[in-house]
């Protein structure tokens, strides 16, 4: 275990390495002088010189990147050229709102996702399956804003059910916080029903054929008890750890779900950045996902290898 | 029999045509790609011409889908967006097939720390949300259906380099490969007459199923406002504008959002079954 976890880790830092050169990069692609594109409006000569000063934009390439790692290494993501507060404490303030999103939404996925996917592989071919793979089907089509901008008409508009957007805390109002985010947590936890749904699907008719099933059904155990007892408890830990990899998906999902349901979330504030031209903000929340995604990926490497005791030698 | 018939290429076609969802999925490409070649005759008015008179108006016998908040044509306005959807999803495929897979070939073959140097970017790039790393990309070249292309064309490179990379590591021992290498063929020669026919039956499956991705991608970037610029017709900034419009005129909301998921549903049938068609073994 602990020689797996030091090569994952070994593997970890440069990925990481390359994920911070890529960000940092990013900042190259501005058209022209980046002081001017950054400063925007601002055309005060005093304002570009502090900016280049403050980005060491005079001092050549790997110089700055090894300023902004420095940075970045110590909690320091820079500074928002609008709202004049360090990034990082922008980040802090809005991750907490796309986590009870992002939570919530997974929540919804694994509720229909998985009963979804048991019930197409037990009835194989039949009117069920049929049923759970078009909506798999439907799931993984529809973009997820136009599901949101729908069910806004159908529940606010029309029948005046639900707040269409705005978001309330939980410490705050916890029934209004459940009012405001479950449409939001609905549209974001469909796609990702699907993909649950597709590989719950696959595991359980693995595990169908398993030689322990086979046994079990021999025994003359009843055909409910095999099913959840030997076939799903087996085909679930597969799913739930690849369930886990689908949370880069909702980060994703995050931004235009925030978007059109006017959440003041993760989404939003990279959103918001783009149009101020807030490239600093841009390329922390970047950083902050991209990280966020492989410690993620590594705690689930690491449950499927804990759950898995074949895989821990 | 003859050889002619018994392609491996005819083989798969038959395959494909037997699957009724994936016939659905080619009818439906095919249409789009119809639509979008012609749209300057199909569609029935000028999709920016304006008009004071006509806003807001519901589907009726004159304007099938309705007019918009300044009085255009819905319906043509969504007959000119499958322009620019389709042409996003293949040119930002294009890009993605055109870097990644020689990437992935190059880096498949040789081995060693160029290996190590391209995995491990593609690792890096993977580990950025799709999405956010095409907002980001877009956001820094600036606004507009190229840029987004460019954008989303990046981002989906990687996926193409780790599929060819693992395709040439299985094919590179086989003994075909080990026979063109015995009789001298150069480097360049074995990689592309002889293992890239070999892999190219999963990399047009992903890249079927990467246009729908692309294309829901742009026009999710288009409804962020970093797609395509009004007034050009795009499905995502039409919805962005429905949503404002929600109360007045919900038709506004509905074609454009059925126009992508038809389409991307249609691709996504038709890269399922090109899987099934094109892979025997995974049935």
């Amino acid at each position: 275990m602990l020689r797996f976890l030091r090569g994952r880790l070994a593997q970890l830092v440069p990925t990481l390495f390359f994920v911070s050169v890529i960000i940092f990069l990013l900042q190259q692609l501005l058209p022209g002088d980046p002081a001017l594109v950054m400063a925007g409006e601002e055309r005060d000569p005093l304002v570009i010189e502090q900016i280049r000063k403050q980005y060491r934009l005079d001092r050549p390439l790997p110089v700055q990147y090894l300023y902004w790692v420095k940075g970045v290494l110590t909690g320091d993501l820079g500074e928002s050229m609008r709202i004049k507060q360090p990034v990082a404490d922008l980040i802090l303030e809005k991750l907490p709102v796309t986590l009870q999103l992002a939570s919530m939404a997974f929540v919804f996925a694994l509720v229909i996702g998985i009963p979804a996917g048991i019930v197409s592989a037990v009835k194989k071919d039949t009117a069920w399956d049929w049923g759970a793979n078009l909506f798999a089907l439907w799931g993984l089509s529809t973009p997820n804003f136009w599901l949101g901008i729908l069910l806004i008409f159908l529940f606010s508009v029309t029948l005046g059910w639900l707040p269409a957007s705005g978001f309330v805390s939980p410490a705050e109002d916890l029934g209004r916080s459940i009012a405001t985010t479950v449409m939001p947590a609905f549209v974001l936890g469909n796609a990702i029903a699907a993909v649950l749904m597709r590989h719950m699907r696959a595991a359980m008719l693995q595990a169908m054929n398993a030689d322990y099933v086979r046994t079990a059904r021999a025994k003359g155990m009843r055909e409910r008890v095999v099913i959840l007892r030997h076939a799903l408890r087996n085909a679930l830990t597969p799913v739930i750890t690849l369930g886990a990899l689908e949370f880069g998906t909702l980060l994703s999902g995050a931004v235009l779900t925030e978007q059109v349901f006017s959440i003041p979330g993760f989404g939003k504030l990279i959103v918001d950045a783009v149009f101020n031209r807030d490239y600093a903000v841009v390329q922390g929340v970047v950083l902050v996902t991209a990280t966020t995604y492989m410690l993620l990926n590594l705690i689930a490497d690491v449950a499927y290898v804990l759950v898995n005791p074949r895989l821990r030698g | 029999m003859n050889a002619e018939a018994d392609s491996p290429g005819r083989r798969a076609l038959s395959r494909l045509l037997r699957r009724k969802t994936a016939v659905f999925g080619l009818a439906v490409v095919a249409g789009v790609i119809v639509l979008a070649l012609g749209a300057a005759w199909i569609a029935p008015f000028d999709p920016l011409q304006t008009s004071f008179s006509l806003v807001r108006r519901p589907p009726g016998a004159a304007h099938w889908f309705g007019t918009d908040e300044v009085g255009r044509d819905l319906l043509s306005r969504v007959i000119w967006g499958t322009r620019a959807s389709l042409s996003a999803g293949v040119i930002a495929v294009s890009i993605a097939l055109g870097v990644g897979v020689p990437l992935g070939m190059l880096a498949g073959y040789v081995g060693g720390p160029l290996d190590a140097l391209i995995s491990r970017i593609t690792d890096a790039m993977l580990a950025c949300p799709f999405l956010i790393l095409a907002i980001a990309l877009a956001a820094f070249l600036g606004p507009s259906l190229g840029n987004a292309m460019i954008a989303i064309g990046i981002t989906a490179t990687p996926i193409f380099v780790r599929l060819a990379r693992g395709q040439v590591l299985v094919v590179r021992s086989e003994d075909y490969v080990e026979a063109a290498r015995a009789v001298g063929n150069p480097p360049h020669r074995i990689l592309v007459r002889h293992i890239l026919p070999n892999i190219l039956p999963p990399v047009i499956v992903q890249a079927t199923l990467a246009v729908a991705t692309a294309i829901i991608a742009e026009a999710s970037l288009s409804f962020l406002g970093l797609g395509q610029q009004p007034p050009a017709p795009s499905w995502g900034s039409m919805l962005n504008t429905a949503q404002r419009f929600l109360t007045q005129a919900p038709w506004l909301a509905v074609f454009p959002g059925a126009a992508i998921f038809v389409t991307v549903l249609a691709f996504n049938l038709l890269g399922d079954g090109l899987r099934d068609a094109l892979d025997p073994k995974s049935q």
